[in-house]
């Protein structure tokens, strides 16, 4: 069977990039701090980039991006993986991608109901999951982003995340290697390893992070091997859990992603702002208050939950649906029950099977891969 | 890979300290309790529900007060110090976990004690060490994980996490966050400023007895308004948030270092 879909990427030449990516840290450091007598990194002999496969797992449905647009690379993917981990992308160069998105958390924040940017300001949303990015039609909670090659522009733009401009990257970029740096990457090279040339621009930055991006699959966890066959993945309790999800949450949690993609009034009660959600970017008035629905893939791993960050637990999302949802114009049908009240109706135990089957989403092999891991150039807090 | 990335850092870290082996004491069979009792001002901490005042005038409540404290040594009558074996001497205080806050030092030489000496955070050597070296309190998964007492990569621990919600917050949904960390870096390239507080407490002339049958419980306290209320006053008005700033994250930390004081000691502690 096949088990770990990531082991079928061809990664020969990742693992010698990042061990002479460690080389350089320990010549950095022995050589103190007059750091003139560093060596650059290495850089392979220029040629073509080497095609990497990307294969969708089994049970997934085709991808929404155009991976005929930006074939992925050996070479792409690493400068991607660069760029999302490396503080540059930001106006004080210490947030980077990886900030808010934490690959032990499955590319969210852990503890930090909202995100948070540049100069210790907060944003006024939780940074949300950064996997299987390849088929989403639209991103963010509001979904004002239609493209995954536009989704980076939103956080390096937001003045209260990493509050930079694109040109401005591209001069850092190009001004690389930057010997005060802590790792010495040299992009120029990089970039002429991904495309051919040393060219750094907007185009070239987006598609190597998308590229990145790309790969950053969730498809190996308990859950998957069950559903690939594997009869004894899951426990009775977890099965019991998944035929009650597969009845009151599935409807908007659908499919092999979780999400169904729309946008819903999942009857939070506003707070402080008064977050408008979709209804911001469409300013229709059906849509106030509706917040995408989002993927549950590694939900154990990704709290706190909601578009704010309000609930802690899992425990707390439920009883959000059984006990405490405020009815409103935009409250979603699928919420109000015959007793006209609003809600879903589970038992404590029913609940109770749920969280044990949401917990078997968690995917280890996606939160340890070293490829999806800081490459060393982690100057991002 | 990993473990190759980890020996790279602590291979270079200029700041790594052997910790001093005192020779005047050794190892022994006694032990020591240590409750860090959490107040606001001079009244018990109340998580959520109790409204507290700042030197800036603003209304809070606290949701959240972890902080770790670590390194701990024992000062005796006779003037001689017992450094507690560094493996055991990391522990995590949690309001919300009434059972973190009683710590135990175990193998104490015998005799009278009359101060300690601990770090609030952890210390740098600590903070760039093989995984092997950081289990317990230290490991960032499992229960830490929750309370998410750890920053990746070159920030290591969060000393102190101070959470809660205030009318004068200008964040959306009314809350501060107050993330307090930083060892120094681990190389020259990554200096942090380096929030690592020393603390010394005397028994303000009181002994605890370490015997075999008598282990005493010392009470400390931890003021949480002193978190605010400083030398660096914290306006939440003006900083809703700190974590990365240097200047305001040494800003509270220089506020906290004074926020522990001595209680009492309850002697023969678990005498029935």
């Amino acid at each position: 069977m096949d088990r770990g879909f990531r082991d079928v990427f061809k990664k020969v030449s990742l693992l010698p990039a990042i061990l002479i990516l460690l080389l350089q840290v320990s010549i950095s450091c022995s050589s103190g701090s007059g750091g003139n007598t560093e060596e650059p990194v290495p850089d392979p002999e220029p040629t073509v980039p080497t095609p990497l496969q990307w294969k969708k797992p089994a049970h997934f449905p085709d991808p929404v991006y155009d991976l005929s647009k930006n074939s992925l690379t050996v070479e792409g993917v690493m400068l991607g993986k660069f760029l999302f981990y490396d503080g540059i992308l930001s106006r004080t160069n210490v947030i980077g991608c990886g900030t808010c998105h934490q690959q032990s958390s499955a590319f969210t924040h852990h503890g930090h109901e909202l995100s948070h940017g540049v100069d210790d300001q907060l944003g006024v949303r939780n940074a949300p999951s950064v996997q299987n990015m390849a088929w989403n039609k639209s991103f963010f909670w509001d979904g004002n982003v239609h493209a995954l090659d536009s989704v980076p522009l939103n956080p390096i733009l937001n003045k209260v995340e990493m509050d930079e401009t694109m040109d401005n990257i591209l001069v850092k970029l190009r001004a690389t290697p930057n010997t005060t740096s802590k790792v010495a990457v040299d992009y120029p090279k990089m970039f002429k390893a991904a495309y051919g040339t040393t060219e750094i621009n907007s185009e070239r930055v987006r598609k190597a992070l998308s590229q990145f991006m790309v790969t950053m699959v969730s498809a190996s966890s308990k859950y998957d091997y069950y559903v690939l066959g594997d009869q004894a993945a899951l426990t009775t309790e977890e099965k019991a859990g998944m035929a009650i999800f597969k009845q009151k949450c599935s409807s908007c949690h659908a499919g092999e992603l979780f999400t169904d993609f729309s946008y819903r009034n999942n009857g939070l009660p506003p707070i402080k702002i008064n977050d408008q959600g979709r209804y911001s970017i469409t300013k229709n008035e059906a849509d106030r208050y509706k917040f995408k629905v989002p993927g549950l893939r590694n939900v154990g791993l990704t709290a706190p939950y909601m578009h704010d960050g309000r609930f802690v637990t899992l425990e707390q999302v439920l009883n959000h649906y059984t006990d405490n949802m405020q009815s409103s114009v935009t409250l979603d049908d699928i919420f109000k029950l015959p007793t006209g009240k609003a809600g879903i109706s589970l038992t404590a135990a029913e609940k109770q099977n749920i969280i044990l089957f949401l917990r078997t989403l968690s995917d280890d092999q996606f939160i340890r891969s070293a490829e999806l891991a800081d490459p060393g150039v982690g100057n991002a807090f | 890979m990993l473990f190759v990335g980890v020996f790279f850092l602590v291979a270079c870290n200029n700041d790594a300290e052997e910790v001093p082996v005192d020779p005047g004491l050794v190892e022994g069979t006694g032990r020591m309790l240590i409750k860090f009792d959490n107040i606001a001002g001079d009244q018990d901490l109340v998580l959520d529900n109790k409204s507290y005042t700042n030197s800036s005038d603003e209304d809070l409540t606290i949701s959240k007060f972890n902080y770790f404290v670590s390194n701990f040594r024992l000062i005796r009558e006779d003037g001689k110090i017992y450094t507690i074996p560094q493996d055991s001497s990391y522990f995590r205080i949690v309001e919300a976990d009434p059972k973190s806050q009683t710590i135990a030092l175990n193998r104490l030489p015998k005799g009278n004690y009359t101060g300690i000496e601990y770090i609030i955070g952890v210390d740098s050597l600590r903070s760039v060490s093989g995984i092997e070296k950081r289990g317990g309190a230290l490991d960032p998964s499992g229960d830490m994980a929750g309370d998410g007492m750890y920053w990746a990569w070159t920030s290591g621990y969060i000393f102190v996490k101070l959470e809660g919600v205030s009318s004068k917050s200008g964040s959306s949904n009314g809350k501060f966050y107050y993330h307090i960390g930083f060892y120094g870096g681990f190389e020259n390239k990554d200096k942090t400023i380096n929030n690592i507080k020393n603390i010394k407490l005397d028994f303000a002339g009181d002994k605890a007895v370490v015997r075999g049958d008598s282990v005493p419980e010392v009470r400390l306290t931890a003021d949480v308004l002193k978190v605010f209320n400083g030398p660096n006053p914290v306006s939440i008005a003006k900083n809703p948030s700190i974590m990365f700033d240097f200047t305001l994250s040494s800003g509270v930390a220089n506020n906290y270092k004074s926020m522990f004081g001595f209680g009492e000691i309850k002697q023969n502690s678990l005498a029935k």
